[in-house]
């Protein structure tokens, strides 16, 4: 069930099903009317940022946003990446997201190995406890957890602040305690889903549990961890909440919540907004293009239990 | 959890017959020490992570919404007491004091539930049965589907954030697109979507099903896709038309991911948050509860305890569908 719905995504519809063409063809037009007029609603908003993006600020100034393209320019780009030191949240946003994700993972296949592969007697209460632990509203916790960051101290090679509370690896931890149950929950299926033979077959040949985890079953799991690692990337670059209220200073802050400063920043200047919205855009928008498939497959893989 | 004494490991050995729990599983007491130091690190680790900064901070929050406490000095056990200057009832037992004033005196309390609950409603209402209409219409196979799933898609790719702010252009009083179509841009007779608090929930709501129905889509496209091609024709053989092919046969038969989508739906309309707070931080007219919770943490004035009041009220309703969805996708596993 999980891996068929793996590979299946992206596959659109297979006419296999003599049924499903048995449309009738008004039908067909009003669906494609339909589908139509959605896409072009669902795309203006984006194209309508672009477009600001790329005029000069004394013509929309003049003209208004809905007018003729008098001068197309590309400086808002390079004057919001300058003025406001985006390179600099981008690379905070680094700092947080690849090791958070590659952290998530490690921890949440060992998990899910044991919890699918051991019997240790509660494990179905621990994997409760874990796809629990993401589900919850994070304002739900926020109020101790925002305590809690307060009083931990931490050297200052890893925290300037000397707390958790306003560091990199404050927002590292709570995103990696927070994704866990997810990506637990997906590992977990997915190895159930590795038939029991080929681990008795490890057994015969005397392998210990840790041979079993990283060389039979983590190669197996390379596809959902693939499609983990994607959906995870873009979800805790995306992340606005823990950066805004775990963090006081705005430049530790990663490039999503340095938005909501920027904002502040260039106010007279919608222009630059939209230019420095498009450029914290990028890095979804090569994930959307170039991974679509993983991260559809990630959310599938979320959705479909076996 | 897994000790390595080895009293433990005589034990095991004794321990020949297969763990009666589960034949698939191999039982812990079989395992050898460093077997069993594994097991111990690999579930250790990850579980004292969540422990401490998930379910640690929930029960925290739970308990300290009992109390009064300004987050300044410590908190301890003696009741607060009536007619004393605030300074000196610090960190004292406050009973349901904190969701008493949140229900009769804090003004914001029930226009953020009702936001919250025009949020879930037009989430229930709109965003789903659009995001299962696209799923429904591109599973079909028709010309360009895969394009429109693309487009459609797009949007849940982006962070809330900056969905708040590409909108803003949509909305902007005199340059707006909506504006300019409606012919709405003088400053005398400019909609202002954004600012005006009986219009600003809605404006943003939009914002919010555009990208929420491309996520449900997703999942119900991963749904249909999964469901027994033959089911569809025996329906059709029997003569059903399509619109009763999917609501008898199809709908029920996908009963797990309208669960899941239930949950993603209930918890997401509960997390709604970045997108009022780029709009306008949460105020006039765009009040929600998780709002409400950080204004009352990394404020001005830290109602410790008032917040976490707060925070447990959304603990309570999103503890409905996170139940549903652990019955249901727990229950076959306790039975097998």
């Amino acid at each position: 069930m999980t891996t068929e719905a793996l590979t299946r995504p992206g596959k659109a519809a297979a006419p296999s099903a003599p049924g499903r063409r048995r449309t009738r063809p008004w039908g067909q037009v009003a669906s494609q009317a339909f589908l139509i007029v959605a896409s072009v609603l669902w795309l203006l908003p984006i194209a309508f940022a672009l477009y600001v993006a790329v005029r000069p600020y004394s013509d929309t100034r003049k003209y208004g946003y809905v007018s003729m393209p008098h001068h197309l320019t590309l400086k808002n780009f390079s004057d919001a990446w300058t003025q406001s030191d985006m390179l600099h949240f981008f690379w905070n946003s680094v700092m947080i997201t690849v090791p958070a994700v590659v952290i998530v993972l490690a921890l949440a296949s060992g998990v899910a190995f044991v919890l699918s592969r051991v019997d240790v007697k509660f494990n179905v209460a621990l994997l409760i406890l874990f796809t629990a632990g993401n589900l919850l509203p994070q304002q739900v916790i926020i109020t101790p957890l925002y305590r809690l960051y307060l009083k931990i101290t931490l050297p200052h090679f890893v925290s300037d602040s000397g707390l958790m509370y306003n560091s990199i690896f404050g927002l590292i931890a709570i995103n990696v305690a927070f994704q866990l149950g997810f990506c637990v929950f997906v590992l977990s299926n997915y190895m159930k889903s590795v038939p029991e033979e080929m681990y008795e077959a490890a057994l015969v040949d005397g392998a210990s549990l840790w041979t079993r985890f990283w060389r039979l079953t983590i190669p197996l799991c390379r596809p959902a961890l693939a499609a983990l690692a994607t959906l995870l990337t873009t979800w805790i670059y995306n992340d606005f909440f823990w950066a805004i209220t775990l963090m006081s200073s705005g430049d530790k802050r990663p490039v999503t919540s340095a938005l909501a400063n920027l904002q502040g920043q260039f106010v007279s200047n919608q222009n630059l907004i939209a230019a420095a919205a498009m450029i914290a855009a990028v890095p979804t928008l090569v994930v959307y293009i170039l991974l679509q498939k993983q991260f559809i497959a990630g959310l599938s893989l979320g959705a479909s239990k076996g | 959890m897994s000790s390595t004494s080895h009293a433990d490991t005589a034990a095991a050995a004794q321990d020949g017959a297969p763990a009666p729990a589960s034949r698939r599983r191999r039982g812990v007491r079989r395992l050898s020490v460093r077997d069993r130091v594994v097991v111990g690190v690999l579930l250790g680790i990850p579980l004292l992570l969540d422990l401490a900064f998930v379910w640690f901070p929930a029960i925290g929050t739970a308990l300290l919404s009992f109390t009064k406490w300004n987050g300044v000095g410590s908190l301890h056990t003696q009741t607060c007491k009536p007619n004393v200057p605030s300074i000196l009832n610090n960190g004292c037992w406050y009973g349901v004091q904190n969701y008493h004033q949140a229900a009769t005196i804090y003004p914001e309390f029930w226009p953020a539930v009702r936001h919250n609950l025009i949020w879930l409603a037009v989430f229930v209402l709109i965003a789903t049965p659009l995001g299962m209409l696209f799923a429904v219409l591109i599973d079909r196979g028709i010309r360009g589907s895969r394009m429109y799933q693309s487009i459609l898609f797009l949007p849940v790719m982006l962070s809330l954030a900056l969905v708040g702010i590409i909108w803003e252009f949509m909305y902007s009083q005199n340059y707006g697109l909506i504006n300019t179509v409606l012919g709405r841009t003088s400053d005398s007779n400019a909609i202002d979507w954004l600012g005006n608090p009986h219009l600003n929930l809605w404006s943003v709501l939009v914002e919010a099903t555009w990208r929420q129905s491309g996520y449900v889509m997703v999942l119900y496209l991963a749904g249909l896709k999964a469901v027994d091609p033959t089911l569809r024709e025996a329906a059709l053989m029997d003569g059903a038309n399509a619109w009763q092919t999917f609501w008898r046969v199809i709908f029920p038969v996908m009963k797990p991911i309208n669960i899941v989508v239930m949950v993603v739906t209930v918890i997401e309309s509960l997390r709604a948050f970045d997108l009022v707070y780029i709009t306008n931080k949460g105020i006039n007219g765009l009040e929600l509860l998780s709002v409400l919770v950080t204004s009352n943490i990394v404020g001005e004035t830290q109602r410790v305890g008032f917040g976490s009041a707060l925070g447990v009220v959304l603990l309570v309703i999103s503890l409905v569908p996170i139940s549903v969805f652990l019955y249901q996708t727990f229950r076959r596993e306790e039975a097998s």
